[in-house]
């Protein structure tokens, strides 16, 4: 396998993983949003409800920082990343 | 000044423009203890953030053509971050969503995890490779991945249905602030907000826009979270609302258990003005199914993955890297925003119904509440409204009706903060509201002049006579919109959902397999966009005109039918089709690598 190509194989990987993450707080959590409401959440909110206020909003921006950071170690990985810097 | 190293000083240039604000708001609060009307702070709070603004636009005028469509690629990450917060948040988000969290509760909620959500999909599976693509419009991406000048011309049509449906709604949103704050008809307001529109974007395009959308972030951010935080303090509900308000929803929980929620007749709702609504929805319980809620979040994600005047944000940056992280910011940026918003309807719903706060008005007699000042104010602009239903002379839940932009606009009035605060959250709404229609307009008319003039009609044209049709178009875009907002046909809300159904009907597939799919061909993306946008709309008229739609699809997630049809003809007519040629196929392993030269050149 050609460098480029396993470099495409572990960024797919890493989409995969940050979109089964993405999922699980974007829909996942909310098949059981009736359920979910009986616990008390973070800061004593109904846990759903926090959720849609706070918790998965939250979570999609530390996922965003993370994807970029791992990416970026792929692409050094495989000596695609750029020159020069942001 | 604005040249060379301008990008470095960008720290400082808007340190000293916060503070100016700050500054500003004090002198207005002092002159408001001297005696100043409130209706002369409104003006003031609205004119002088438009001159800001307008200079700022000047400033940045340009005559490059790498300047005016993609602010030369040298937005630095946490700046563009600002700048697409505040392309982003639009006057839905900063006017109606507290009232429509308070309205509707969790199935309104819907929203706030759908327009977050949908970054994680821009930066993974979009964004960054679009940056490398090197690209100048989300058309240019299209029309050069597939080829051919079907191709991009079509995504130019899904590309202008969407944000057509989008920027009517924000100029009507201008034009409602203007008419308020400058205390004008409608009618020429709505010109009025244009004006202030084109002042931002016309003579430095992208660049323009971006410096202008930094600025306007402070200015809505500032709005938005100063009121939030002073109404928690003011009502001892804690100095951190976003920590601290668990014992008020709990307590709003307990009232809507002692009122019980008494359903109005259809005699009885006839005498309330329209556009007004009670509280029916629970606030913080689950009253919605789950597939309604996903259902509509999804919607809204995808729909963020194909709004052109957002992925063009990203085109800005110096660097792919740059690109992906840009995203990250952005997302913090909206999320200060979009996580105060259920704080502020909390704050708001608690302090009216609570009958042991001294602003609550559940409980007490009519006529009381009829004399309060802030009730005659806010029932005069039609946007409050009370009436003794079953006759016992006493306010019920049911009895109390309110519009949903009153949540925004009213609330700091009826917690009894100075009337600076109330010319703030005009400027606030009005800075939201331009920003989100600068980059829609400009989006439409860079897609039009670039892919439509230059590559298809006259590629000979020099860089000046193209950026003169930009400029035009600019023109002709934003006087067509405000023509159709002074209509007054769809509330901003309705519209503003329409619009992420429509872009993810016609452009979500065809983008997303385009660096994804390396089979995806010319043929099969016509067809995606094409099948795509005419299912999606056609759902959307059948089920306007009584149809009773199917999988409890709605007509404000009818993008979810139209995508999926989009997908299905995208990879049928693809595989029954040749595949790419070598080059097309090359060009896109190209894409998917960070390093190296950009597919298409600086200048194009």
């Amino acid at each position: 396998m050609s460098k480029q190509e396993q470099h495409w194989e572990k960024s797919k990987g890493l989409l995969m993983m940050t979109l089964a993450i993405w999922f699980v707080f974007s829909i996942g959590i909310f098949l059981f949003g009736a359920e979910m409401n009986e616990v008390t959440g973070p800061f004593g909110y109904p846990l759903t409800y926090w959720f849609t206020c706070q918790g998965s909003l939250g979570i999609f921006v530390i996922l965003i920082f993370w994807f970029a950071n791992r990416q970026e170690k792929i692409d050094e990985e495989f000596g695609f990343s750029e020159r020069g810097d942001d | 000044m604005i040249k060379g190293n301008f990008i470095d000083n960008l720290p400082k240039v808007y340190g000293i423009y916060t503070g100016g604000f700050l500054g500003f708001i004090i002198i207005m609060s002092i002159a408001e203890q001297m005696g100043m009307t409130a209706k002369t702070i409104g003006i003031c709070f609205v004119a002088f953030t438009v001159a800001i603004y307008a200079i700022i636009g000047y400033l940045s005028r340009t005559a490059q053509a790498d300047a005016y469509y993609v602010a030369g690629r040298q937005v630095p990450t946490v700046f563009n971050g600002m700048a697409t917060a505040a392309d982003w948040m639009s006057g839905a988000s900063f006017v109606a969503m507290a009232g429509g969290i308070y309205f509707k509760g969790y199935g309104y909620m819907a929203l706030l995890v759908g327009w977050t959500g949908g970054y994680v999909l821009v930066a993974s599976l979009l964004a960054p490779y679009l940056r490398k693509f090197g690209c100048y419009t989300v058309p240019d991406f299209i029309g050069t991945r597939y080829g051919g000048n079907l191709s991009r011309f079509m995504a130019v049509v899904v590309l202008t249905v969407a944000s057509f449906t989008y920027v009517t709604a924000q100029i009507n949103a201008t034009g409602t602030i203007a008419s308020v704050a400058l205390d004008i008809p409608f009618q020429y307001a709505v010109y009025v907000g244009l004006i202030s529109i084109l002042l931002c974007s016309m003579l430095g395009g992208m660049r323009g826009v971006t410096w202008t959308q930094v600025a306007q972030y402070i200015v809505l951010i500032i709005a938005y979270l100063l009121p939030v935080f002073w109404i928690s303090n003011k009502m001892g509900a804690g100095f951190f609302p976003h920590f601290m308000l668990a014992d008020e929803v709990s307590r709003i929980a307990e009232l809507e258990a002692q009122f019980g929620f008494v359903k109005n007749t259809a005699e009885n709702l006839k005498e309330v003005p329209k556009g007004l609504a009670g509280i029916t929805k629970a606030h913080s319980a689950v009253n919605a199914t789950p597939w309604a809620f996903i259902s509509l979040a999804l919607a809204m994600m995808m729909g963020t993955a194909s709004l052109p005047h957002v992925m063009m944000r990203y085109f800005t940056t110096p660097s792919v890297k740059a690109a992906r992280k840009s995203v990250g910011w952005s997302l913090f940026f909206i999320f200060l925003l979009y996580s105060s918003a259920p704080m502020l309807a909390t704050l708001s719903k608690l302090s009216l119904i609570d009958p042991s706060l001294p602003t609550g008005i559940i409980g007490k007699s009519i006529a009381e509440v009829q004399s309060i000042d802030w009730y005659q104010n806010w029932n005069q602009a039609n946007l409050m409204f009370v009436s003794d239903f079953n006759g016992n002379g006493t306010l019920e839940l049911n009895e109390f009706f309110m519009g949903g932009k009153a949540v925004v606009l009213a609330t700091p009035e009826i917690a009894g903060l100075p009337y600076v605060i109330s010319g703030l959250v005009a400027a606030g709404g009005m800075a939201a509201a331009m920003s989100t229609a600068d980059g829609l307009i400009l989006a439409i008319a860079n897609a039009i002049s670039h892919d439509v003039y230059y590559k298809i009609i006259d590629p000979k044209a020099e860089t000046a006579k193209r950026l003169v049709v930009a400029r035009v178009l600019l023109v002709v875009i934003g006087f067509a919109g405000a023509t159709i907002a002074a209509l007054e046909i769809q509330g901003i809300l309705g519209s503003v959902i329409w619009a992420f159904d429509f872009a993810m009907s016609g452009l979500f597939f065809p983008l997303v397999l385009g660096v994804w799919w390396k089979r995806a061909n010319k043929e099969g993306a016509i067809a995606g966009m094409f099948l795509g946008l005419v299912s999606g709309a056609a759902y959307l008229v059948w089920v306007r005109t009584g149809g009773s739609g199917f999988l409890g699809i709605t007509q404000l997630t009818f993008g979810i039918f139209g995508s999926a049809v989009s997908l299905v003809a995208m990879v049928v007519v693809s595989l029954m089709t040749q595949a790419p040629n070598a080059a097309t196929q090359k060009m896109v392993d190209e894409v998917r690598v960070p390093a190296g030269k950009s597919i298409l050149g600086k200048q194009h």
